[in-house]
């Protein structure tokens, strides 16, 4: 514990969160307990993934984590610094379960919106927007408009307008969750390498065991009312994954360790909304 | 490209061209057959004889009012547009300004007119556009208004997460997400601000416009002429509605791919 604690000072945490809660209505009879002191730290350059039935606040803590609301109780450091201000510095990119594309803006004019937000020139958005599409494999899409595009080819997208600030931190919520599984499955591989290649941290939002398992190198485990964290498990699958991964035995006893974590931090409910596929 | 828009569509512009004659015809026939007196129905053939000789003079008149029906378009388009945002900016103004804009729109154009009329002279056409941007502006006001509130909230969550202005929000996410609204109220103004000049034109004020030539035509013993007058009169209505399903067509291409047959 003390070494790891040694090699982190060096390196500032992307996420960090003391005691953090949120508390929706507070004190009206429609008072929502969302996320009740969460205390996590994000070691830049992970993969974690949030992982719970639906009601359990992941997507609050996430939410949280993007300064669009605000904690009630704790302290929450995202790249050092205050959320709040580490939204101002566009630390983060953020991708959601709708891809969100602008109907209005073809494929590289979406990739441009948070550089355009920043003020960048149109030379250096135009650039930066052709690496994003080569990144995410869409380069012989750059004119066409959103609806033009498959599901998966509009979150692909909206992964590259995540990451076209290269922001340090990638926060994604259920990303894929309205893609079908074979579609699913390649976006998977290919957020891994794109994250290996920017070296990007990622916090990723889901409901899907195996995929919270492939993707992940701890998977954080919550359960709903009050929204809590009870375990996070280790993946340690390696920095290699492919197909094979999905195959092997390591993949599935992790599978098995969170599903009993997700059934133990479910004593008294239905684990409802988790997926095993 | 024309041409082949042309010959997908065929079939789409034979029939309504042939059923339009048949009607034409039809009518023509039962009215000789019945002898029906031209006061009461004239046939199309003295309609277009009349139309014919006429023709400078209808032309003029369907200036007056086309020119009214669009200064008054464009100006309640622009006011519904900056009321619409204010309202959305300022959500006391949205209450304030949704009531006096339905009080407004509800007085009847006979009687709005009359007072207009009053209050500009009745030797320009003044009261007239007034009375035409009243209306249209009430159909966009509620209109925009609504749009720019049915923005993606996930568009807006992403904004947010760039630290994106309240005002770069406005011009990169209301404004275009509320265009398929503006369009829409468009379609239903445009032809409703050719109505609403035609009927201003019947309540006092210069004696000219295809409303007041119309009135007077028929109360006097031209009535082929008359039912001239009317026939430009639909021309321009469906001129206008036209025009504003074209801009639709250009200026929010990605609406017509959300609709479903």
């Amino acid at each position: 514990m003390s070494a790891v604690e040694t090699t982190t000072t060096t390196t500032v945490a992307a996420v960090h969160a003391a005691g953090v809660g949120k508390i929706f209505n507070a004190g009206s009879r429609k008072q929502v307990d969302a996320v009740v002191d969460v205390s996590l730290t994000i070691q830049s350059g992970e993969f974690v993934s949030l992982i719970g039935p639906s009601g359990c606040g992941k997507s609050t803590l996430l939410r949280l984590f993007a300064d669009l609301i605000e904690p009630t109780s704790g302290t929450l450091l995202v790249n050092g610094k205050p959320a709040r201000q580490a939204r101002l510095d566009q630390d983060y990119g953020m991708a959601f379960q709708q891809a969100g594309l602008f109907e209005w803006r073809n494929v590289t004019k979406n990739i441009e919106l948070p550089l355009e937000i920043r003020g960048w020139d149109s030379a250096k958005r135009k650039a930066r927007a052709t690496e994003m599409l080569d990144l995410v494999k869409l380069s012989d899409f750059a004119g066409h408009m959103p609806w033009q595009l498959s599901g998966g080819m509009q979150q692909r997208v909206a992964i590259a307008r995540a990451l076209a600030a290269h922001p340090p931190l990638l926060l994604m919520d259920e990303p894929f969750g309205a893609l079908d599984e074979m579609t699913r499955e390649h976006m998977q591989a290919e957020l891994l390498s794109i994250c290996a290649a920017t070296s990007t941290t990622v916090v990723f939002v889901t409901h899907s065991i195996p995929e919270a398992v492939y993707l992940s190198d701890r998977v954080v485990v919550m359960t709903p009312r009050p929204g809590r964290i009870t375990s996070v498990i280790d993946v340690g699958l390696g920095t290699k994954r492919d197909d094979d991964t999905r195959e092997a035995t390591e993949f599935y006893t992790k599978i098995t360790e969170v599903r009993e974590a997700l059934r133990g931090a479910e004593v008294g409910h239905a684990a409802r909304g988790i997926e095993d596929r | 490209m024309i041409l082949g828009y042309l010959r997908r569509n065929a079939m789409n512009i034979v029939i309504p061209v042939a059923f339009g004659a048949a009607l034409v015809l039809g009518w023509e026939w039962f009215v000789n057959w019945r002898d029906i007196k031209p006061y009461l129905l004239p046939t199309p053939s003295s309609i277009w004889r009349q139309g014919d000789r006429r023709f400078d003079n209808i032309w003029a008149a369907a200036r007056v009012s086309g020119e009214n029906a669009f200064v008054g378009l464009l100006l309640g388009i622009v006011a519904g547009c900056l009321g619409a945002m204010l309202a959305n900016r300022f959500r006391v103004l949205s209450e304030l300004l949704t009531p006096i804009a339905a009080a407004i729109s509800s007085i009847p154009i006979v009687v709005a007119v009359v007072v207009l009329t009053k209050m500009f002279g009745a030797t320009n056409q003044i009261p007239r556009r007034l009375m035409t941007m009243i209306i249209v502006f009430f159909v966009v006001f509620v209109n925009v208004e609504r749009g720019l509130r049915q923005s993606d909230p996930t568009q807006v969550e992403l904004m947010r997460s760039y630290a994106a202005s309240g005002r770069q929000v406005m011009r990169k996410v209301r404004l275009p997400n509320a265009l398929p609204f503006l369009f829409t109220a468009i379609k239903i103004a445009a032809p409703l601000a050719v109505t609403t000049a035609f009927v201003s034109e019947y309540f006092g004020g210069k004696q000219d416009g295809l409303g007041y030539k119309i009135s007077t035509a028929i109360k006097g013993n031209t009535p082929a002429l008359g039912w001239a007058y009317v026939a430009a009169a639909c021309v321009l209505g469906l001129v206008f509605f036209a025009v504003a399903n074209l801009l639709e067509l250009v200026a929010v291409p990605w609406q017509r791919k959300r609709v479903t047959r």
